[in-house]
């Protein structure tokens, strides 16, 4: 008797229909094209390995995950032993500008990094301001910031936030009786440190290292951009794929499969050990911050401050660049300052800015649209095929972007559906990146609303659509608004898949940016990048101002 | 009377575990009606059965002569009060009341005339135009039950509606809840694991265990002649002692530990030897001073609680047992005193050894 209703339209199933179907049309066709490109040969189209065997026989490519892994483990290292203890200061004392600084340290992970790269290189390259105000000064030589040290700068930068912000979550979980309790006990200053605080944020500090790993994992502007020599393999993916000599499509599928497989390994390795270390913790009375004693307190400020500083010096040095006068060319930077660069970029450029609003701005709506509708059915319907919708959406986690952009390019460049060079494969491939960070963030809020809620709205006559349009989704709107801001941020200055799949019709700010600096116009790139600098502020302090506590989910 | 809401063999399944094998009730139109029982005991199931909330995997619900198994939720006409609430946190209390209304395409006047009606009625429409948040617990549930009503609902289903408010304003708001349903005579389905609360609002309550109707009658009859053991424990307080039945030429009686003999003349399907489980509630003991013809007890401790006095004794066998006084202006007895127990035969009720029915009428 039952049977009848569950077989009748349902606006909640035809939901999840579409979202399956969309799902296996643009991510899982796509990528199951690229694991079967990896192992069939190119010219006899035939089953082989003979892709995985190249790449593990010579030293040219396996060495490219080598320095993956060096570049992911160093940053990972590097960003906890820079993020925590400032974290730790934060939480625990008494900062001045507290709000300044949390404000400055999230801007600076906001940028794209081969921008950050970029401006390293101007300052400490070969021909960089520092370097030649050093050596002409004090006549040292100053290591070079090409290869390993530099991608490993910019990559700490960018990601220590990460760590920051997760630690500072968990360091405000802290039950401030826990303190108490083991001051009690005699156990105080930087034996507690070590004893009591540092194991209860040790989950957090394990999810955040893992994240800081993944991301430096998959970047693939800053080896390309400051790496010179030493290559990383989203670079030999790009090159095998896009490269000027010898690419080689299939090769470059193989190294994706590879990469996949190994991010894999680390995500699941990832969850074993929070799955084993976790346990909860929730303050009922939160740490009070201390002031710490003078000496303690200018050391504290010294490193927040200077943490900030180095991290956001090249960004403030890209500003002043861009004010400067330029050669006609705008290659060659002269005395003074003018307002030609914006002039030039603003005449020639209008439509990347243009196209960075639309596009981003359409994946976002997209984003949000899906991502509200997938968590309503992962929490409250939940069956076989929402289930399944769960897991899919997981998958872009652990997928390159890069791989990303070409499962896109090798499954939509054929008559059927010829999106290639089309604003919409640019936002399918956002919006397959971004959405588990959202899904994710709003799964949490809705589990937050009690199921009740949507009970009495149902029993007074309120149908599903109603129900969903008036009451879940307004009660899920600040944290909705907060999450999408984060995400705007991360879509205008997302490179590695747009960097494939662009078109001179649907070239973004960040894509610009980059073939700019790589053809060597230096003037209107500082421009450009200021531009996406004014975009990622504003997009900051309207988080600042709807955001409840200034929680952030990067 | 008649007859509105109908429940014939319900069945309720999670996956292979039975929450509820087979119920029937009938719940008469305007009655308040409570089903009552532990956590656990089917009773919330139950009643979301009867909201649309839970699949039904067997048996019928009726709404007079309409079977509504497959009806959706929003087309039953019932009004629900949840134990968390569900205001919606984001609408004022007036649009969380007018909620129910704005879905039957109404006009605005009339919405607005029905809204105010009900505000008033709860006395909450000085904070109409206030956010859920701003308000306390207790004015919290008056919106809920506002809203619940403003649509004229056929039947009203409450699940522990009282049940995160503070002790003082339980007793208070119960009071509101059975005076508006006695104005309004609006069918309600009442939900709640507390005894005494469940006394102070039903007409007639169904005790549930084990996803199974105990007994169902008013609270006056559960409580003094309650179907089977677990009705007696679960509803006021009582002591169970076991007992043999004696017969004797003037009929059957009750043969305590020690000989003591209670002779009854309620007895039924009983004969001589037979063990029984006897409950005696606590104020149906009575004191003596002397022991002769008694059950020989001593004082453990008392509590003095202005009307009443509780005594807790030591029978000779060991076992304790509890005993409610009228408090008396005589000084309270002192521990460790020996005393002698009577029973007031008319008042207790003796049940078969394994507590599953009832052997007095």
């Amino acid at each position: 008797m039952g049977k009848q209703q569950r077989y009748t339209f349902d606006f909640w199933m035809v939901a999840s229909t579409l979202i399956l179907v969309a799902y296996l049309l643009f991510m899982v066709y796509p990528l199951s094209t690229v694991v079967r490109q990896s192992v069939v040969d190119e010219t006899t189209g035939k089953f082989s390995l003979r892709y995985m065997k190249q790449f593990f026989s010579e030293p040219y490519y396996y060495r490219t995950l080598i320095n993956s892994f060096k570049v992911a483990i160093s940053t990972g290292l590097l960003a906890v032993v820079v993020g925590t203890p400032l974290a730790y200061f934060y939480t625990m004392y008494e900062i001045r500008g507290r709000k300044m600084l949390q404000l400055l340290i999230i801007l600076s992970s906001m940028s794209a990094p081969f921008i950050g790269a970029y401006a390293w290189i101007l300052l400490l390259g070969r021909a960089g301001v520092i370097t030649k105000f050093i050596q002409a000064n004090l006549g040292i030589t100053i290591p070079s910031i090409y290869g390993f040290n530099g991608i490993l700068l910019v990559l700490t930068i960018k990601l220590f936030p990460l760590v920051f912000l997760y630690v500072s979550g968990a360091l405000k979980n802290i039950d401030n009786s826990l303190l108490e309790a083991s001051a009690n006990m005699g156990c105080t200053g930087l034996k507690r440190f070590f004893t009591v605080v540092l194991p209860l944020c040790m989950p957090s500090i394990l999810a955040a290292s893992l994240m800081v790993f993944m991301r430096a994992l998959a970047d693939f502007g800053t080896p390309l951009m400051i790496g010179e020599g030493y290559k990383t393999f989203p670079v030999i993916i790009y090159n095998q794929y896009i490269g000027e000599v010898g690419t080689n499509q299939n090769f470059a599928s193989a190294i994706s499969v590879i990469a996949i497989i190994i991010t894999l390994a680390f995500f699941l390795f990832q969850r074993y050990l929070s799955n084993k270390h976790s346990f909860s913790i929730s303050a009922m009375h939160s740490i009070e911050r201390k002031k710490a004693s003078p000496v303690g307190s200018f050391f504290m400020h010294v490193y927040a401050y200077g943490v900030v500083a180095i991290s956001l010096l090249p960004q403030v040095y890209l500003i002043y660049l861009s004010f400067r006068k330029t050669s006609s060319a705008g290659i060659v930077f002269l005395p003074g300052y003018s307002l030609k660069n914006y002039q030039q970029v603003f005449s020639n450029m209008g439509g990347s800015i243009w196209n960075t609003i639309r596009i981003c701005g359409a994946a976002l709506i997209i984003i949000i649209v899906l991502a509200v509708l997938i968590a309503y059915l992962v929490v409250r319907k939940r069956n076989l095929a929402n289930s399944v919708i769960d897991s899919l959406s997981m998958i872009p986690y652990i997928i390159p972007g890069a791989v990303v952009g070409i499962s896109l390019i090798k499954s939509f460049n054929n008559p059927f559906m010829p999106l290639v060079g089309t604003a919409t494969i640019m936002i399918v491939s956002m919006v397959i990146r971004r959405i588990p960070y959202t899904i994710r963030s709003s799964v949490a809020i809705l589990a937050q609303i009690p199921l009740s809620i949507d009970e009495a709205a149902e029993s007074l006559g309120a149908g599903k659509i109603k129900t969903l349009v008036q009451i879940i989704v307004p009660m899920m709107l600040n944290g909705i608004f907060a999450g999408a801001i984060m995400s705007w941020v991360t879509l205008i200055t997302e490179l590695s898949s747009s960097i494939l799949l662009y078109s001179f019709r649907t070239q973004t700010l960040n894509v610009a940016i980059y073939t700019m600096v790589a053809k060597g116009a230096d003037g209107r790139a500082c421009a450009l990048s200021t531009i996406l600098m004014v975009f990622t502020v504003i997009s900051l302090l309207v988080f600042n101002k709807f955001s409840k506590d200034g929680e952030i989910m990067l | 009377m008649e007859v509105w809401i109908k429940i014939r063999n319900a069945k309720k399944k999670y996956g292979d575990f039975v929450a509820i094998p087979d119920v029937s009730l009938d719940i008469n139109r305007g009655e308040f009606f409570t089903l009552l029982g532990p956590s656990g005991c089917g009773k919330t199931t139950l009643l979301r059965m009867i909201a649309g909330f839970n699949t039904i995997e067997g048996g019928e619900f009726y709404f007079g002569d309409r079977l509504i198994n497959n009806l959706d939720p929003a087309k039953r006409n019932i009004g629900m009060v949840f134990q968390n609430y569900a205001i919606f946190p984001h609408l004022t209390v007036r649009k969380n009341v007018a909620f129910g209304l704005t879905n039957r395409n109404l006009d605005k006047e009339t919405i607005r005339e029905q809204t105010e009606k009900f505000m008033s009625l709860m006395k909450i429409e000085e904070y109409s135009e206030r956010l859920p948040e701003k308000l306390s617990g207790g004015q919290q549930q008056r919106v809920a039950l506002a809203r619940a009503l403003a649509i004229e609902p056929e039947v009203l289903l409450m699940d522990e509606p009282l049940s995160n408010l503070d002790a003082k304003l339980r007793v208070e708001m119960r009071e509101v809840i059975k005076e508006i349903q006695n104005r309004l005579r609006i069918t309600t389905v009442y939900v709640t694991h507390d005894q005494e609360e469940a006394m102070a609002v039903s007409d007639r309550i169904a005790v549930m265990d084990h996803g199974l109707i105990q007994q169902i009658g008013t609270p006056k009859m559960l409580y003094q002649r309650p179907a089977n053991l677990f009705v007696a424990t679960f509803i006021g307080r009582t002591n169970i002692m076991d007992a043999t039945i004696y017969q004797e030429d003037k009929g059957f009686g009750l043969l305590f530990d020690h000989g003591y003999k209670l002779p009854m003349n309620n007895l039924k399907n009983v004969q001589s030897g037979q063990a029984v489980k006897v409950s005696v509630r606590p104020e149906e003991l009575i004191i003596n001073q002397q022991r002769e013809r008694c059950l020989k007890a001593k004082v453990v401790y008392s509590t003095f609680l202005g009307l009443n006095t509780h005594y807790v004794v030591e029978l000779e066998n060991g076992e304790r047992i509890e005993i409610i006084q009228e408090s008396l202006i005589d000084d309270i007895i002192k521990n460790g005193t020996e005393i002698g127990l009577t029973i007031n035969a008319g008042k207790v009720n003796v049940f078969t050894e394994d507590g599953s029915s009832s052997l007095v009428f």
